[in-house]
C-alpha cells in the first residue's frame, strides 16, 4: 500500500491507486473534455504538474505564494445558519453576523447574501425585506458584498409555477408546445431578474450574482444574458457575475439564441464569450463531477475546460468549486484533501482568475 | 469547504489585499494578473506583498481602508469603502449612495 497514492473517487470514496492508474486517469479526463468541447488536451507538462498535485502526500495542498487568486462565493455565509439541505452547519446567527464572520473570521475576498431558497422568483414578493437587509449589512462590510440567487426557470413550471411543465410536454412529443412554454416562462424570468436587479441597485448593491444560470436549459440561460444586458444599461455601476450550471448548456428548447449564437450545447469557453458579450463582470464556469471516476480524472477534465475558457475572454473567469463541481467530490462534506487539490490545480493549470 | 479554498488559493480578503483585487475584478473586469498589478502599483508595494500580512496589516491601518482585527475607531465598513473607492479610483455603488445621503 505504501507505493500507492491515497486519493478519492468523485463521490468522495477513499481509494489507493498506483502512479500508473493516476496518470491514466489524468489522460482520460483531459481527453474526455477535449473530445466533447473540441478543445486542446492538457499538455504533458501540465499533466505532470497535475500528477504531482494528486500524488503530493500532504493532506492539504495550496498554491505557491504570489499565485493566489480571488475567491468569490455563492452564499457561503448562508452556510453558517442554514441546514443540511443547503450544506449549512445550523448555527443560530443572523445574516449580518454570518456575513461579517465570513469577511473577518474567514478572511474571504468577497461576501454575499441571498434568500434561503436562493432563487429570484421567491425574492420578488419580499424584495423590500431583502433590500432592507442588504442596505443595512452593506454599511458594515468592507470587502465586496454581493446579492446572489439562481435564475432557476424551473420554478415557473408546474407544480411550482403557473406554466405547463416542458419536461412533460416533451415526453408526450409536444415539442413546439414545450418550446413555446419555455419562451413564455423565460420572458417572465427575465422580467423578474431585471426587476430584482434594479431594486437592489437602487439601494447601492455592490454586485449581483446570477448563480447557476441555465439550470433549466438554454431558455433559462438566455433570460439571464438578456437581463445582464438590460441591467448593465440601467445600472452600469452594479457588477454582475454570471455563473453557469454545467459544462454545456442543456438544449431543453434547442433553438434559442443570444447575439445570433445558438446557446444549446455551448461549452465553457463559448459560455464565457456570450457572458462577456452580455456585459458580465465575471463568468463562473461550472463543470460537473463524475462520481464514478477518480479525482485525478475529474480535475484533469475540469482544468481542461477551464484553461480554454480563461483564454477565450478578457473578463475574469472564476470556477465553481462547491460540492460536485470543478473536480470537488459530490458529497455533503467534501474531503479537504480533494478540495484543496482541485483548488490548486484549477489555479495553477487552469489559470483561473478566481474560484 | 469555503475556508479550504480560501486557505489553499485565496488572497486573504481584508487580512491582506484580497478585497482590493476583488473590487478591480468586479468593477473594472480585470484579469487576476492585471488586477494585482494595478492594486500593487496603487498601494506602492511589491506584488508579493499583496498577500503578505506583515506588509499589508499596517498599511491598511495607515490608509484607513479596514483591518482584519478590530481597531477601535479605525474605519471599517462604508467609511473604509469610501476610502477604497477613492484610493483605487473606482465607483462603488454603495459608496455613491452613502455620499449622496451625507451631502458629500
Amino acid at each position: 500500500m505504501r507505493d500507492r497514492i491515497r486519493t478519492r473517487m468523485g463521490d468522495g470514496e477513499l481509494v489507493f491507486l498506483s502512479a500508473e492508474e493516476v496518470r491514466e486517469d489524468i489522460l482520460a479526463g483531459t481527453q474526455d473534455a477535449s473530445q466533447r468541447a473540441g478543445i486542446p488536451e492538457l499538455n504533458s507538462e501540465e499533466s505532470d504538474q497535475l500528477f504531482d498535485i494528486i500524488a503530493e502526500p500532504s493532506r492539504v495542498v495550496s498554491v505557491a505564494p504570489g499565485e493566489e487568486i480571488i475567491v468569490t462565493d455563492d452564499g457561503c455565509s448562508m452556510s453558517f445558519y442554514s441546514g443540511q439541505d443547503s450544506g449549512g452547519v445550523g448555527i443560530s446567527m443572523n445574516r449580518m453576523q454570518a456575513v461579517l464572520t465570513y469577511e473577518r473570521a474567514c478572511a474571504a475576498d468577497s461576501t454575499s447574501m441571498g434568500h434561503s431558497d436562493y432563487s429570484f422568483k421567491p425574492v420578488k414578493p419580499i424584495i423590500n425585506a431583502e433590500m432592507n437587509d442588504y442596505y443595512t449589512i452593506s454599511l458594515t462590510t468592507t470587502a465586496p458584498f454581493l446579492y446572489g440567487a439562481q435564475p432557476n426557470m424551473g420554478l415557473y413550471f408546474q407544480p411550482d409555477g403557473p406554466h405547463p411543465n416542458p419536461a412533460n410536454l416533451l415526453s408526450q412529443g409536444k415539442i413546439k408546445e414545450a418550446q413555446e412554454v419555455q419562451e413564455t416562462a423565460a420572458e417572465q424570468l427575465y422580467q423578474d431578474l431585471v426587476f430584482v436587479g434594479k431594486k437592489l441597485d437602487s439601494i447601492g448593491c455592490e454586485g449581483l450574482n446570477f448563480d447557476t444560470a441555465g439550470s433549466a436549459g438554454d431558455a433559462d440561460f438566455r433570460a439571464a444574458l438578456r437581463a445582464i444586458s438590460d441591467l448593465k444599461a440601467a445600472a452600469p455601476d452594479m457588477p454582475i457575475i454570471l455563473g453557469g450550471s454545467g459544462e454545456f448548456v442543456l438544449g431543453m428548447h434547442a433553438e434559442v439564441t443570444f447575439n445570433d449564437k445558438l446557446l444549446a450545447g455551448m461549452y465553457p469557453h463559448q459560455q464565457a464569450k456570450v457572458a462577456a458579450a452580455a456585459g458580465a463582470s465575471i463568468y463562473g464556469v461550472a463543470i460537473g463531477t463524475n462520481t464514478n471516476e477518480s479525482i485525478a480524472w475529474n480535475i484533469a477534465r475540469a482544468a481542461t475546460f477551464v484553461k480554454e475558457a480563461v483564454a477565450a475572454v478578457d473578463i475574469p473567469v472564476h470556477v465553481n468549486v462547491g460540492m460536485g463541481v470543478g473536480g470537488v467530490p459530490m458529497m455533503e462534506a467534501p474531503p479537504i484533501d480533494s478540495v484543496t487539490r482541485a483548488s490548486k490545480s484549477l489555479v495553477q493549470i487552469g489559470k483561473a482568475d478566481g474560484l | 469547504m469555503h475556508v479550504a479554498h480560501i486557505f489553499a488559493s485565496g488572497m486573504g480578503g481584508i487580512r491582506t489585499s484580497g478585497d482590493l483585487v476583488a473590487w478591480m475584478q468586479l468593477i473594472k473586469k480585470m484579469k487576476i494578473a492585471e488586477a494585482k498589478q494595478y492594486v500593487a502599483k496603487t498601494l506602492g508595494v511589491e506584488l508579493g506583498d499583496l498577500t503578505n500580512e506583515e506588509a499589508m496589516r499596517q498599511l491598511r491601518e495607515d490608509l484607513g481602508i479596514g483591518t482584519i482585527t478590530s481597531v477601535t475607531g479605525s474605519p471599517k465598513g462604508i467609511r473604509a469603502k469610501l476610502k477604497i473607492a477613492d484610493l483605487l479610483g473606482i465607483t462603488i455603488n454603495s459608496v455613491e449612495l452613502f455620499k449622496s445621503q451625507i451631502g458629500a
